[in-house]
C-alpha cells in the first residue's frame, strides 16, 4: 500500500525550477531516503508535501489526501521536523512538550502518556525542567523528533535531521527512526550522509530538481554501475589520478581519502594493467589495486556527473 | 480554545524568560514616563521683561499695568531707547522686551490696528514661545477691554477686527501646567510602543528561528495563532498601562478625572490598531532587525510627530494636518487628555472613540488577512 504518491510535482520560483516533475511512491511503514546535494530541491519537495508550499503543478497524495485540494487533512496525519531546529530554545523541555501537545489537542491521560514517551526517547527523564537551548545537539534533535510525532502521525517528514550531529548521536537518532518505522510509521527523510542512506528501505536521488535514480541501496549499486570499479592505493594520489585520466579505458575517477576509484570502460583491463601503468611507466609505487563493489557514493557521483553532462549538452 | 490558552501560556513564558524583553516592556515605560514627565515641564513662571514705552500715554500705561497684573511678567527694566533693549537681550538679562510705539493711543482712538512689538531672547525657543503665548493672552484681554469700553461709550457694535491681533496659541494655557498636558500623551505613546514592538517582533522571531514553519504544519488555524499572540500582548499592554497610570497619579499627582473604565476601554480599541500595525510589519519583515527598524521609523516616529503629542496639530501645514487624521494615536491622545484632564466621557468623545474602533478593526483585519495569506 502506498502512503505517499507523488505525481509530476513541480515548483518554480520565478523562472527558476527548484523541483522538476518529480514522481515517486512511498510504501507504508518504510523508511524512504531522499538524497541530493545542497540546493537539489529536497526541502522544497518536502515543503510541498506537507502543505507549506503550493506546487506550481503536479500533485501528491499524502495519506490518501491531495496536497493541493485537502492540505488541512494532510496536516492532520503528518509530523514534520524542519531543517532548522524547531523547538523553542527559551522554553523548558516540559514546556515545549506541553505546548506542542496542546497544539495537537492532546490532553489528560493521553498527554501524560505521550509526554513520558517523548522524555524517554530523548533520554531526558528527570530533566524536563531544563531549558531546551542548553541541551546538547544530539539530544535536542531527538527531543525535536519526539515532539514532532507526539500526536502519533502515520507519516513523518524529516528534513536533514542529523546535520551537524556527532556520529554516536546520529546512530541513536537512527535507532529512534527504526523504532518508529517498526511501529508502522512511514518516514521520509532527507540526508547528505550516504551511510545513512544504507539504512533506508528505498532511496531516491535528485539533482538540480530532477529525480535521477531510485531503488533500494542494493539495486542502485547493481543497476546503475555495470562496469567494474577498481580501488587503487598509491603513493602520489594526485599524480596517479592525472595519469589514469589520460587513458581511454578509464571512465570516471574520484578520490576517496587516500584511495582512487576508477570506473573502467573496458572489461579486459585488470589490476595488472594499472600497476604496469603507474609503477613501470611512471615510477609511482602502488600499494594495492582491488576490484570493489561500488559504494552508494560511487553510484551517486557517477549519476550526478552523467546528469550534469547531459544538462550541459 | 484550549489550544489558544496553551499558546498564551507559551507566549507569556517566553516574555518572562527574556530578560531584555522584560526590561524593554516594563522598565522602559516607567523611565520614559519619568524622564519625559520632567522634560515636559515647560511651565514658565516668571518672565523677565523689559518695557520700552515710546507712547507714554494713559493707554500705554494701562497696557503695562495689565502685564504686571497678569502674574507672569516681572518687569525688571523700563528703558528709553532700542540700544538699551538690544543690550539687555544680548546679555540675556531679559527674556522679552515689549515696545509700545509712539502712536499707540492715537491708533486705538482712531480704531485702527495698534501693533506692539515684542522682542525675544530666543535661545530657549520653548520658553520664548510660551512667553509669546502669555503676551498674546494679555493683549487679547486688553483689546477686549477696549472694545467693551468703546462699545459702552458709543452704544454701537464694533467688531474685533481693529484689535490687537490676538492669536491664541496652544501654549497659552494658564490654568493648566504643561506637564499635565503632556503626561497623558506619554501614556498613549508608551502603550503604542510596547504593543507594536511586541507584536512585530514576536512573529518575525518565530519565522527567523523556524518555529513558524513548524506551527503552520500543525492543524493550528491561522486565527488561533493570531489570537494566541494578540491576547497575551494585549494583556501585557494593559499591565504596562496600569503601571504607568499609577505612576502618573502617585508621582506626578495627575489624577484621572474621568471614568477609568472608559479609559481602559478606549485603550483596548487603540491596542487593536497597534497590534494590527505590528502584525503588518511582521508580514513585510524578514528579520527581527528589519521589524524593529520598520516599527520605529516607518510607524512609531511618524505617529509620534503627527499625533499632536509633541507639536500642536494646529501649527502644522494644512496638508500635514489632513494626514494626522489617519493617525490612531492622534485620537487616543485627544481621548486621554479629555478623560484625564477634563473628566469628559463618551458623550463628548464618541467621535474619537468610534474612529479608533473603526481604524483598529480595519487595520487588524487587513493585516490578519495578509498574514494568513502569507502563511498558507
Ligand atoms: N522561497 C524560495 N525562493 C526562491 N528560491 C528558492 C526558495 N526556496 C528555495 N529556493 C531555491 O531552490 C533550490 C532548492 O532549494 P532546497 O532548499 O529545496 O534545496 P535542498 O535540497 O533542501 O538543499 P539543502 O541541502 O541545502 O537544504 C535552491 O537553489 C534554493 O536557492
Ligand atoms: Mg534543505
Amino acid at each position: 500500500m502506498n502512503t505517499i504518491e507523488v505525481n509530476n510535482l513541480t515548483k518554480k520560483f520565478g523562472k527558476f525550477t527548484a523541483v522538476d516533475k518529480v514522481s515517486f511512491t512511498v510504501k507504508q511503514g518504510e523508511i524512504f531516503g531522499f538524497l541530493g546535494a545542497n540546493g537539489a530541491g529536497k526541502s522544497t519537495t518536502i515543503r510541498m508535501l506537507i502543505g507549506i508550499l503550493e506546487p506550481t503543478f503536479g500533485d501528491a497524495l499524502v495519506g490518501g489526501f491531495s496536497i493541493k485540494n485537502e492540505p488541512d487533512l494532510v496536516k492532520k496525519n503528518i509530523g514534520y521536523m524542519s531543517q532548522k531546529f524547531s523547538l523553542y530554545n527559551d522554553l523548558t523541555v516540559a514546556e515545549n512538550i506541553r505546548f506542542f501537545a496542546g497544539v495537537y489537542g492532546l490532553d489528560g491521560k493521553k498527554y501524560e502518556e505521550r509526554k513520558k514517551w517523548v522524555l524517554k526517547v530523548a533520554n531526558l527523564e528527570h530533566m524536563e525542567n531544563v531549558i531546551t537551548g542548553s541541551l546538547p545537539g544530539g539530544i535536542k534533535q531527538r527531543l525535536a523528533l519526539g515532539t514532532a510525532v507526539i500526536h502519533e502521525p502515520k507519516i513523518v517528514f524529516l528534513d536533514e535531521p542529523t546535520s551537524g550531529v556527532d556520529p554516536i548521536s546520529r546512530r541513536n537518532f537512527w535507532d529512534l527512526i527504526n523504532e518508529l518505522s517498526e511501529g508502522g510509521t512511514t518516514i521520509l527523510v532527507t540526508t547528505h550522509y550516504l551511510d545513512e542512506a544504507e539504512f533506508c528501505n528505498d532511496i531516491i536521488l535528485i539533482n538540480a530538481g530532477k529525480l535521477i535514480a531510485q531503488g533500494n541501496a542494493k539495486a542502485l549499486k547493481s543497476n546503475y554501475i555495470k562496469n567494474p570499479i577498481l580501488e587503487i592505493e598509491s603513493e602520489r594520489v594526485v599524480d596517479s589520478l592525472e595519469i589514469l585520466e589520460k587513458e581511454k579505458w578509464v571512465g570516471e575517477t574520484s578520490i576517496f581519502g587516500n584511495y582512487i576509484h576508477v570506473i573502467l570502460n573496458d572489461n579486459k583491463i585488470n589490476e595488472g594493467n594499472i600497476i604496469h601503468l603507474l609503477t613501470e611507466e611512471n615510477g609511482i609505487k602502488v600499494q594495492r589495486v582491488e576490484k570493489i563493489i561500488p559504494t552508494l557514493e560511487d553510484v551517486f557521483i557517477h549519476l550526478i556527473e552523467k546528469d550534469s553532462k547531459k544538462n550541459v549538452q | 480554545m484550549k489550544t489558544i490558552l496553551q499558546f498564551i501560556i507559551k507566549e507569556l513564558l517566553q516574555v518572562k524568560r527574556d530578560k531584555k524583553m522584560l526590561a524593554v516592556i516594563f522598565m522602559a515605560p516607567i523611565l520614559q514616563l519619568i524622564f519625559l514627565g520632567y522634560a515636559a515641564n515647560m511651565d514658565v513662571n516668571v518672565i523677565h521683561t523689559t518695557i520700552l514705552d515710546q507712547d507714554k500715554t494713559s493707554i500705554s500705561r494701562d497696557l503695562i499695568k495689565q502685564f504686571e497684573q497678569s502674574g507672569y511678567f516681572k518687569i525688571d527694566y523700563y528703558v528709553n531707547n532700542y540700544e538699551e533693549v538690544t543690550e539687555l537681550l544680548n546679555e540675556g538679562k531679559t527674556l522679552v522686551a515689549v515696545v509700545i510705539p509712539k502712536d499707540f493711543e492715537k491708533k486705538i482712538n482712531r480704531r485702527e490696528t495698534a501693533p506692539i512689538q515684542t522682542l525675544f531672547e530666543g535661545s530657549d525657543g520653548n520658553k520664548a514661545s510660551i512667553a509669546l503665548g502669555y503676551i498674546q493672552g494679555v493683549t487679547t484681554k486688553f483689546s477686549q477691554g477696549i472694545v467693551t469700553e468703546v462699545k459702552d461709550k458709543l452704544g454701537i457694535k464694533i467688531s474685533l477686527s481693529g484689535s490687537l491681533t490676538p492669536e491664541v496659541r496652544v501654549w497659552y494655557n494658564p490654568e493648566m501646567k504643561t506637564r499635565n498636558y503632556m503626561v497623558p500623551g506619554i501614556l498613549g505613546l508608551i502603550l503604542m510602543i510596547s504593543t507594536i514592538s511586541l507584536m512585530s517582533m514576536a512573529i518575525v522571531r518565530e519565522r527567523e528561528i523556524g518555529t513558524l514553519e513548524q506551527l503552520i504544519v500543525t492543524p493550528l488555524k491561522p486565527y488561533q495563532l493570531l489570537l494566541g499572540k494578540l491576547i497575551p500582548f494585549t494583556l501585557i499592554g494593559f499591565v504596562v498601562l496600569v503601571i504607568v497610570m499609577v505612576i502618573m497619579t502617585q508621582w506626578f499627582g495627575i489624577v484621572v478625572r474621568g471614568n477609568k473604565l472608559f479609559l481602559l476601554f478606549t485603550a483596548l480599541l487603540f491596542v487593536l490598531s497597534n497590534l494590527g500595525l505590528g502584525l503588518f510589519i511582521s508580514t513585510v519583515s524578514k528579520t527581527q532587525q528589519q521589524a524593529m527598524m520598520a516599527s520605529v521609523f516607518a510607524i512609531m516616529m511618524p505617529m509620534i510627530y503627527l499625533s499632536g503629542f509633541a507639536f500642536p496639530i494646529e501649527n502644522m501645514p494644512s496638508v500635514v494636518q489632513y494626514i494626522t487624521y489617519l493617525i490612531p494615536l492622534r485620537y487616543f491622545i485627544t481621548i486621554l487628555r479629555g478623560i484625564v484632564l477634563k473628566g469628559i466621557g463618551f458623550s463628548s468623545l464618541w467621535f474619537e472613540t468610534i474612529i479608533l474602533f473603526g481604524m483598529g478593526i480595519t487595520i487588524l483585519i487587513f493585516s490578519a488577512l495578509r498574514f494568513s495569506k502569507r502563511i498558507e
